[in-house]
């Protein structure tokens, strides 16, 4: 059967609340900050609000339910998306389809974490079953080990090396010093990128992101609801969504947007010639290299030639993750999963500020999420458009 | 190939000895199953029983057939390297303290993909055997290992973590009489033991091999009866500190059953076999303990010798079997206790002995040298059950199968 469009329904009021490396607060008052700023913006009450999309890694022992109670909302749509990078994208895809069926006429989407003094420590070591019994004893590595051994591995069979990754990490950093939120502020050089000190082989300190506390959030509501509130919103050209593609790979060189791709263009009438920028989901330079290649924008294991040939700044000729991603920006837990969808928003509809791309109209956000043993399990990604400046 | 471990430099007092930490320990219940293939040696993953999918990490279902029919079996150890890396960060304290570590992922030949610890000598692209060993949180892991050994590729950081042995490190031999002792020290220094201490109660009753035990290189015979506190306690005084491996192998046997005899023997193989590990562990335990991080000669196992009718009682020595049942649920007790620090508690069962005790026996009876070959291949390989000569193993596999039969067949006249 072929799938509905989503026609009708808009993306809109992108906030980023600015993000911290280590804080007290926790992931109810990131999330509560989120979603006043966003209400806000739509000049909506939270009492007025029927819909809620929540993301958290550190809610616990609350659950979405909880935050309805103490957050004073009373939404009669409610959703909880444990995808980490992948969330963003997921959770516009649930909420359109709600807004788009009435049973939801708003739908606040919010990822937010906290993240305490030693947290990050204890999230890993419990972070899935897999990770507890199968990873996390082997060494302790947590995410940059076992991304590591994806490199090592991708590395041998493309041929690519540390300098390839490197280019991607130094035009983020560019990026995100355009970026006010940004938690880096220095540039970066791809010698301090190469001489970094080592994190886990062959990953160095710029591979990898710095854990922190944030939030961001966006509202998904019909095209008529955003126009009669006279917001700028983006609309919703395709998405797709995949979990644990490929179990046959011994080990993950590609993720599981290689199976839904066509699908994607094909919903969007366009191709990869028709995206104007790019956000990747960038826990390491390694996955967003396998997503240029995955989401069509180079055959495979030519995204080592690709990031070599273009130029992946604001101002370049292929603009990619352009808030700094989180290898520049931070990432807040799940909000990490948020990072390029909000901004991607931003984009479209003229408001990205510092980082504006001249003439964005069409924006590609892909997510990655949740490696539960040796690899990311969920992909998604989404082409969104808007009326530009 | 493995640079060769060198002897431990004299501690210096004034320097913290460093406190023992555990790699991290919490497991589902379905991964206990590496557990209990470690502990034994043996190589086994989930095998599903209705489609015959071999699967890993263990699971509660076939990610093949959503069967819940799932069997550990052994399983080909072959695989090869297809990642590696080097870990230099880590925020769990104990690899914090052994960093770099290395982790790779192996596939393997029986299919599925294996993230693991690397021995020194194997990398990416490389061949290799896996084994399941236990970490120092008592827990299975995976380690692969090269397809070919070396002379030293025991000394490996990596996989020396996961033994017990006895290179470098001084070891107590609990009893000079018992007939194993003398092939034991033999098989420990070979093994590169640094220094052996021997206990001899009644020193004033000297058996037949008291001269040559005493007169070897790197042999110290020590005043020991574990059947007396005092005694115990003096020795551990002396060098509780220094013992890094503590092998009982003090026993008291009688022959008969149950009826017929007063209690005079029992009360004798209680006081040495079960009272006297529990004397051994109280003067001992704590001071090994606290030395497990303790650099290369770190105290690391407790190795406890008992007769598989631990398991199942023999009524041709019934009071004796009691003796062993009661040791063994000791020792089940000492490694709870001991789980906090690493310390491992290797209980190595064997069939009857051939020794003056067991005379009238038909054979097969386990060697003296056979017991120590046993004794020194759990240390080396860092196992946690060992059953020893082919009357143990016999019986442990009649146990496992179905322990009411097996009690049933041992009570005669089947």
């Amino acid at each position: 059967m072929k799938r509905q469009s989503y026609d009708g329904v808009v993306l809109t009021a992108p906030v980023s609340v600015p993000y911290v490396r280590y804080s007290q607060e926790t992931a109810h008052w990131w999330i509560a900050r989120a979603l006043k700023q966003t209400l806000e913006v739509a000049s909506l009450s939270p009492r007025q609000l029927d819909g809620f999309s929540v993301s958290s890694f550190t809610l616990f022992p609350d659950t979405p339910v909880g935050l309805t109670q103490h957050l004073g909302l009373s939404p009669r749509w409610l959703d909880s998306i444990p995808m980490g990078g992948a969330s963003g994208v997921v959770a516009l895809r649930r909420a359109a389809r709600a807004v788009q069926a009435g049973d939801a006429d708003v739908v606040a989407c919010i990822a937010g974490d906290a993240n305490r003094i030693d947290s990050f420590r204890q999230l890993l070591s419990s972070f899935s079953r897999f990770a507890m019994d199968a990873s996390y004893p082997y060494g302790s590595g947590g995410p940059n080990a076992s991304f590591a051994l994806i490199a090592d591995a991708y590395m041998t069979e493309y041929g690519v090396t540390r300098e390839d990754f490197g280019r991607i990490a130094v035009a983020q950093r560019a990026n995100a010093l355009h970026y006010p939120n940004a938690i880096m502020k220095a540039p970066l050089t791809l010698e301090q990128y190469l001489s970094a000190r080592p994190i886990s082989e062959p990953f160095g300190l710029f591979d990898c992101v710095m854990p922190c506390a944030g939030a961001e959030g966006f509202l998904v509501m019909r095209e008529d609801e955003a126009q009669s509130r006279g917001l700028a919103y983006a609309r919703i050209s395709a998405t797709i969504e995949r979990h644990n593609a490929f179990p046959e790979d011994p080990i993950q060189l590609r993720g599981g947007w290689a199976m839904d791709i066509d699908e994607l263009y094909e919903m969007a009438g366009c191709g990869p010639e028709s995206i104007d920028l790019l956000q990747t989901y960038d826990d390491y330079p390694v996955i967003s290299m396998m997503q240029f290649e995955d989401l069509g924008f180079c055959a495979k294991g030519e995204g080592a030639r690709f990031v070599r040939a273009r130029d992946l700044t604001i101002t370049g000729d292929f603009p990619h993750n352009t808030s700094g991603g989180q290898l520049s920006a931070g990432q807040a837990g799940a909000a990490g999963g948020y990072l390029g969808l909000v901004e991607a928003i931003r984009q479209v509809t003229g408001q990205a500020g510092g980082t504006q791309v001249a003439k964005a109209r069409t924006a590609m956000v892909s997510g990655f999420g949740m490696i539960n043993y040796d690899r990311g399990l969920c992909s998604s990604a989404a082409i969104l458009t808007g009326d530009g400046v | 190939m493995t640079d060769k471990l060198l002897p431990p430099k004299k501690k210096n007092p004034q320097l913290r000895q460093m406190v023992p930490t555990l790699p991290p320990q919490m497991r589902s219940r379905a991964a206990l199953g590496l557990t209990a293939a470690a502990a034994r040696g043996a190589f086994s993953l989930q095998h599903c029983q209705e489609c015959g999918a071999v699967q890993y990490p263990p699971r509660d279902a076939c990610c093949a057939c959503l069967s819940v029919d799932l069997a550990w079996r052994k399983t080909p150890r072959e695989g090869t390297v297809i990642a590696e890396t080097r870990i230099n960060v880590s925020p769990d304290p104990y690899y914090r303290e052994r960093l770099p570590w290395r982790s790779g992922l192996v596939r393997l030949s029986a299919g599925p993909t294996v993230l693991c610890h690397l021995h020194g000598d194997v990398g990416r692209g490389d061949i290799v055997l896996m084994d399941l060993k236990l970490d120092k949180a008592g827990q299975g892991v995976m380690i692969a290992l090269p397809q070919e050994r070396s002379p030293d590729m025991a000394d490996d950081p990596q996989l020396r973590e996961l033994t017990a042995h006895p290179k470098h490190r001084r070891v107590l031999i609990t009893d000079i009489r018992s007939p194993a002792t003398r092939p034991l020290i033999e098989a420990l220094l070979k093994a590169g033991a640094s220094q052996i201490f021997v206990g001899e109660s009644e020193s004033w009753r000297r058996g037949s091999d008291h001269a040559a035990i005493a007169g070897l290189d790197k042999v110290s015979v020590m005043p020991l009866d574990v059947s007396d506190p005092s005694s115990v306690k003096r020795l551990a005084a002396e060098i509780g500190g220094k013992t890094d491996i503590l092998i009982n192998t003090a026993r008291h046997v009688r022959p008969g059953g149950v009826l017929g005899s007063d209690t005079v023997f029992a009360r004798e193989e209680f006081e040495i076999n079960a009272l006297g590990l529990m004397r051994l562990a109280q003067a001992f335990g704590p001071g090994m303990a606290s030395r497990t991080a303790d650099g290369v000669n770190s105290a690391v196992a407790f190795v406890n010798l008992l007769s598989v009718h631990a398991l199942s009682a023999d009524p041709q020595y019934g009071a004796f079997s009691a003796s062993q049942a009661a040791a063994l649920s000791i020792s089940q007790t000492l490694r709870a206790e001991f789980r906090a620090s690493g310390l491992r508690m290797i209980n190595v069962f064997a069939g009857p002995t051939d020794d003056e005790w067991h005379q009238p026996l038909p054979p097969p009876k386990v060697a003296p040298k056979a017991l120590a070959m046993s004794i020194v291949e759990a240390l080396c390989e860092g196992l946690e059950d060992v059953y020893c000569g082919d009357v143990a193993k016999d019986l442990e596999e009649r146990w496992r199968r179905d322990p009411k039969v097996l009690e049933r067949e041992l009570a005669g006249g089947a």
